[in-house]
Parts: C-alpha cells; sequence; structure tokens
C-alpha cells in the first residue's frame, strides 16, 4: 500500500501533520479522529498538541488537544522532579549522574523536548559506581520491580542497565544504564566517553553531548529495540538534528567522529535515513537509500486510525530482528526457553 | 489490512464522547439500545474504545472480547462475547479514570435538587450506586453513579449520567422500583462482579445532562450497618477524597485547588443504614436541615 492518495497510511499522516501543520486544514471530523487516535497510539500526540497550539483547530479536536496539552505540563514537571529527587538520593555519589532520553531533553531544555511523553527517569554511569548508585537508591525508597530470580541476573550478566527499580511512594521507575546497548549486541560503544564527554546542566546533572544523544537515539532504536516506538524515537532525532546543526555547522562531521567511536556509524547513518524520508530531517550526511529502509518504514508507519497496530508479519519480523540484534542465536534460545518454561511471553 | 473496526457507535455522556469500535456486531447493538436516549452523532471523540478478538480463531470459536483503546491497563482480563456490554462499559470508565483532564475525577454517585447536588462517595460495594438510584426514582435528578466530575475553575459539577450499573441484589431492588422495562438492559450472569444489569436514566436527566449544578452536600454512605450518622471533618473528607479521585495527582496544583475548594465549601457526612428506605430518608434530612441553611440562595 502506497504512502500518498486516498488510502494514506495513518503513521504517514501523523509524519504529515507534525512536519506540514497547515496540511491539517484538510480534515474533516473522521479525519481527525484518525489523526488523533493513530498519533496516541505512535506516541506523538503530546507533540502533535503543542504543534498546533497557536492554529485553527475546529472545536472538537482542539478541546482534546488541549487537555493533551494539560498533561504534557504536568508529565514535563514530574519528570524533571523525579529527576531533582534522583539527585537528592545520589548526593552522596562521586561521579557524574547523566540523565538520558526524554529527561535529558527536558532538562536540557532542547526543542525535542516539547510535547515529548516521558516515562521512566533513564540516567547513565560509571559501571564501577553501579553498586554504590543501586545501593543509594534502595536506601531512599526505590525498590526492585521484577523480583525474579532469573530476570535479576540476566540484567547483571548481559544487560546494559540494572533492573528495572521504582519508587514505593512515587510510583515512577528509573532505569539505571551503565552503557547504551546490552553487553550481548554487537556494537560496543565508548561508555566511558559518554560519561568523560557529558555536558553539566545548571542543576549539576549531567545531560550527553549533542552528537552522543544522538548516537544513543540510533542505539536504541536501529540497534536494540523492536521499533515499536520507533516512529517517536525518529522525531527525536530530527529536532536533535534540526537544533544541533543550526547551532554548529560543522556537526554533521563531529556527528561521524563519534558514531565511529561508539561503532554505531550504520545505525545512525539508517535513523538519518530514515527521519530524511518521514519527517524532511536536513541531510547533514550524504543519503544514499538503504537497503531495508523501506521494510524499517514500513514497520515504523503501522498503525490505523483507530490507534490499532497493522502490518502483524512485518511487526513479528522486527520483534525477533530485535532479539537476534541483543543475542546470539543459542544464547537466544537458552533465553527463549528459560522464559517459556517460567511461563513468561517474550 | 483493516481499515476500519468492523462496527462501531459514537456515545455522548454528559461533556465526554467516546468512539466505540467492535470486532462483532452484538456489544454495539446492545449499546446502541442502552443508550437510545443519549446523543450517538458522529462527533471527534475524547476517547476510543476496541473491543476486539483476542485472537484471529477467537472471533469464532468461544469468542473473548479484550478492552482496548486509547488508555489501556497492561493486566486486563478478557470477558466472553456474552459480556460485551459489561466489556465496553469497563472500557469506557477506564479511559475516563485514567485520560480525563478537564475535571477533577471522584470515584462517587451524585443527585441534585433545587441546583444544589448530593456527593455519595465510599468503597465499592458501600451502596453509593443504588442509593443515587434510589433517589432518582423518587424526584431527585440523576448526576452519575459512578464519577462526579468537579470543575476546577468553577468549582461545579458537570453530570455524567450513564446508565446505573447495578449488581446482584441491587437488581431485584431497582425492578421493584421501576416500572418501566424498556430501561433496563439485558441481564449478564457470572461476570466478574458477579450478576449486573444495567438501568437507564430517566430520559429528562439524560436530557439535561450538560446543566452544572453546584455541589451542596458530600456524603460517606455504608449500607447494611445499623442506622449512624457522623460529621466528618475538612481534613477527613480531603484525606478520604484523594483516594476516591482517579485523577487528582495528574491534575497536580489544580487538582488540589479544586479539592480543597470542594471539602470547604459543602459539609460532609458518614452514614450508615440497614434498608434503602432508610438510606433515602436519611439523604432527604440531612438535606433539607441544610437546605434552611442555603435559604433563598439556592439556584432554581
Amino acid at each position: 500500500m502506497g504512502g500518498q492518495g486516498g488510502g494514506m497510511i495513518d503513521g504517514w499522516s501523523v509524519a504529515r501533520a507534525l512536519t506540514d501543520p497547515a496540511s491539517v486544514a484538510r480534515l474533516d471530523a473522521t479525519g481527525w479522529t484518525r489523526l488523533l487516535s493513530a498519533a496516541r497510539a505512535l506516541s506523538l500526540i503530546g507533540t502533535l498538541a503543542e504543534i498546533m497550539a497557536d492554529r485553527p483547530v475546529p472545536y472538537p479536536a482542539a478541546r482534546v488537544l488541549a487537555d493533551v496539552r494539560l498533561s504534557n505540563a504536568a508529565g514535563l514537571r514530574q519528570a524533571l522532579w523525579e529527576a531533582e529527587c534522583a539527585q537528592m538520593a545520589l548526593a552522596g555519589y562521586p561521579g557524574r549522574v547523566v540523565l538520558l532520553k526524554g529527561t535529558a531533553f527536558a532538562a536540557a531544555g532542547l526543542d525535542a523536548a516539547i510535547g515529548r511523553s516521558i516515562g521512566d527517569l533513564d540516567i547513565l554511569v560509571a559501571r564501577d559506581g553501579l553498586d554504590q548508585v543501586e545501593a543509594l537508591l534502595l536506601a531512599s525508597g526505590w525498590e526492585w520491580v521484577k523480583p525474579d530470580p532469573y530476570d535479576d541476573s540476566y540484567y547483571r550478566q548481559w544487560m546494559h542497565e540494572l533492573p528495572p527499580l521504582i519508587h514505593a511512594e512515587r510510583d515512577r521507575m528509573i532505569d539505571v544504564h551503565h552503557t547504551i546497548l546490552p553487553l550481548t549486541a554487537g556494537p560496543k560503544p565508548d561508555a566511558a566517553a559518554l560519561i568523560a564527554d557529558a555536558r553539566e546542566l545548571p542543576s549539576g546533572l549531567y545531560a550527553l553531548s549533542p552528537a552522543d544523544m544522538i548516537c544513543h537515539a540510533a542505539a536504541h532504536m536501529i540497534a536494540d529495540g523492536d521499533l515499536s516506538g520507533g516512529m517517536r524515537n525518529l522525531w527525536d532525532i530530527d529536532r536533535l538534528v534540526r537544533q544541533f546543526s543550526s547551532e554548529d555547522p560543522d556537526f554533521g562531521d563531529a556527528l561521524a567522529e563519534r558514531a565511529r567511536l561508539h561503532q554505531l556509524t550504520a545505525p545512525v547513518a539508517r535513523a538519518l535515513r530514515l527521519a530524511h524520508r518521514l519527517f524532511g530531517t536536513p541531510a547533514i550526511w550524504p543519503i544514499r537509500p538503504g537497503v531495508a529502509d523501506a521494510l524499517f518504514l514500513r514497520r515504523i508507519t503501522a498503525v490505523d486510525g483507530w490507534g490499532r497496530k497493522t502490518r502483524k508479519l512485518t511487526r513479528q519480523g522486527f520483534y525477533i530482528r530485535s532479539h537476534l540484534l541483543r543475542m546470539p542465536p543459542a544464547m537466544l534460545a537458552r533465553h527463549l526457553w528459560t522464559k517459556w518454561r517460567k511461563g513468561h511471553r517474550g | 489490512m483493516a481499515l476500519a473496526m468492523r462496527h462501531a457507535c459514537f456515545i455522548t455522556v454528559g461533556p465526554a464522547r467516546f468512539r466505540i469500535g467492535s470486532d462483532w456486531r452484538a456489544p454495539i447493538d446492545e449499546l446502541r439500545a442502552l443508550y437510545a436516549d443519549y446523543p450517538l452523532d458522529e462527533v471527534v471523540p475524547d476517547f476510543t474504545v476496541r473491543l476486539q478478538a483476542t485472537s484471529a480463531l477467537r472471533r469464532y470459536v468461544r469468542p473473548q472480547v479484550a478492552i482496548a483503546g486509547d488508555f489501556t491497563l497492561p493486566d486486563a482480563l478478557p470477558l466472553p462475547l456474552e459480556q460485551g456490554l459489561l466489556a465496553a462499559e469497563m472500557a469506557m470508565n477506564l479511559q475516563m479514570a485514567l485520560g480525563w483532564r478537564r475535571h477533577l475525577l471522584l470515584h462517587a454517585s451524585a443527585v441534585s435538587r433545587q441546583g444544589r447536588a448530593v456527593v455519595m462517595t465510599g468503597l465499592s460495594g458501600a451502596g453509593k450506586s443504588t442509593l443515587s438510584a434510589l433517589l432518582a426514582e423518587r424526584g431527585w435528578r440523576f448526576l452519575g453513579d459512578e464519577f462526579v466530575l468537579l470543575d476546577p475553575d468553577s468549582g461545579n459539577i458537570a453530570p455524567f449520567p450513564r446508565p446505573v450499573s447495578l449488581k446482584n441484589q441491587a437488581i431485584a431492588a431497582m425492578e421493584r422500583e421501576v416500572d418501566d422495562e424498556t430501561r433496563f438492559g439485558p441481564v449478564l450472569r457470572d461476570t466478574p462482579k458477579g450478576t449486573i444489569r444495567h438501568l437507564r436514566p430517566r430520559t429528562e436527566w439524560i436530557e439535561q445532562m450538560a446543566r452544572e449544578t453546584r455541589p451542596g452536600l458530600l456524603l460517606f454512605p455504608r449500607f447494611g450497618f445499623p442506622r449512624a450518622v457522623r460529621r466528618m471533618d475538612e481534613a477527613e473528607s480531603f484525606v478520604r477524597l484523594t483516594q476516591a479521585s482517579t485523577n487528582y495527582v495528574a491534575l497536580g496544583e489544580r487538582g488540589f485547588d479544586a479539592l480543597t475548594g470542594f471539602v470547604r465549601s459543602v459539609p460532609a457526612c458518614a452514614i450508615d443504614y440497614a434498608t434503602g428506605d432508610e438510606g433515602v430518608e436519611l439523604v432527604e434530612r440531612l438535606w433539607s436541615e441544610q437546605g434552611a441553611k442555603w435559604g433563598d440562595r439556592a439556584a432554581a
């Protein structure tokens, strides 16, 4: 099915509305209904609401978007407060605490934070500081989410983060990373360089350098996940690239150097191509069509006007791929066997 | 690729607009019948709800309805298709509980008279729903049996008069009270909450559902206990209502202001009663004691 004409796929219609907000003037009530549902399913309704804030939107849709903006404001406040709570809990930790993803965009005041939904708090610390960070968090009211011994030892042996912790009173999760990809994945990002090059924020917390932010976003999307949040990830990359390249004309070169250092040149190139196709992101690297780009875009835009995930086969393919990327086949078989015996899904 | 859900309808209740899609015809037909008096025209909805088969096979063989939509809980259990109506109701409640931001939402029932509302809240099974249904058959305006919507700016209550969800013994009690059989939905047996039957509010209360009202009295009813009345102070009401609200935390400062304004503006009592008649009588007595103080200020 093509990406244009009357049978426009709803993931593409969300991309269109975000990049060309004037285009929504053509929408009737059904069109708005489908757009809002698809945007919500893609976790981009917050962004859509902010982009449409100063534009004429028909009343019933405007009402929905106004509510979303209220939620955005509350979500932003909560996310920054959560970062502050973690900072207070980690006051005794001498190393750098680096904010990642949405909370970092918000704390650094980047355009990518505008309307972005922020779930868990993600932080990065040096691997040799993990034990101390873990102990400090546990002493300040965080507790384990998964008390399962297999999951726990799996995380500790193979993952790039501690098993997730949740705060007993505030009910918010924190993911403590020591690098940005699972240890079983192919590329080996230079975690020490990520931390050493991080930029200090006014609060005393840190955020990744501009180039490393994009390396992380691309690694997270292309080399790790099953692309279920792919469209939102690409939107992050679009906003970051636009902002950083307008502030620094040589940003493309800086990004190339960091991507090489972290062994992430191919994922970053792929992410830049996909963002260019979907959102018209400025081509800071030469754009050469990639073999499977069309398949990635099929997966990323797979949502309908009811908010349902479509293209089941494509999605399953990417789900299996996500596991193959994270671990070698024999290890994957052992992992899935253990999970299946325990009655877990996936 | 399916371009639309096979069956769909739109329902407006008070200020909230729903779009409900279903893989089967039956739940949509049942909704249309139960909500016959409500606006059913197609509008851009606040929430989308989906009743979908748990798998392609399950659409036909011992069909199971999974609840999905804009807001979902990860561990929501599917229901058999015969309980599709209940699944739709639960899904609509869930959207309100998790997604509504325009009002502070209290898990409570409410009725009003002369422009003043009695808000009744309490744990599930305390009898607030049945008590509101009884009052609504005895001259009170019905504002809702599940959620009370408190406007953070005006302090007013926006009616949300969904059909009353009657459970177990309450079904027979209301069947005796209401002589119009067409206002009842189908009897749903063996649901996770026991036997359930819906009762559609009187048409006049549905027609007036856009008209807001002032809060007048806050009650914490408990059915099945010897008759007792206890005054409750603002602090205890406040704490209990934070627990009865599904979006108090999400509203942040607006929620705090709305709730403190509410508990300061109304007197509150915990009431215990042994029978429905006794409950009605207690509410009416407390209301008229309070009404004397409002005097002429009561709006029409």
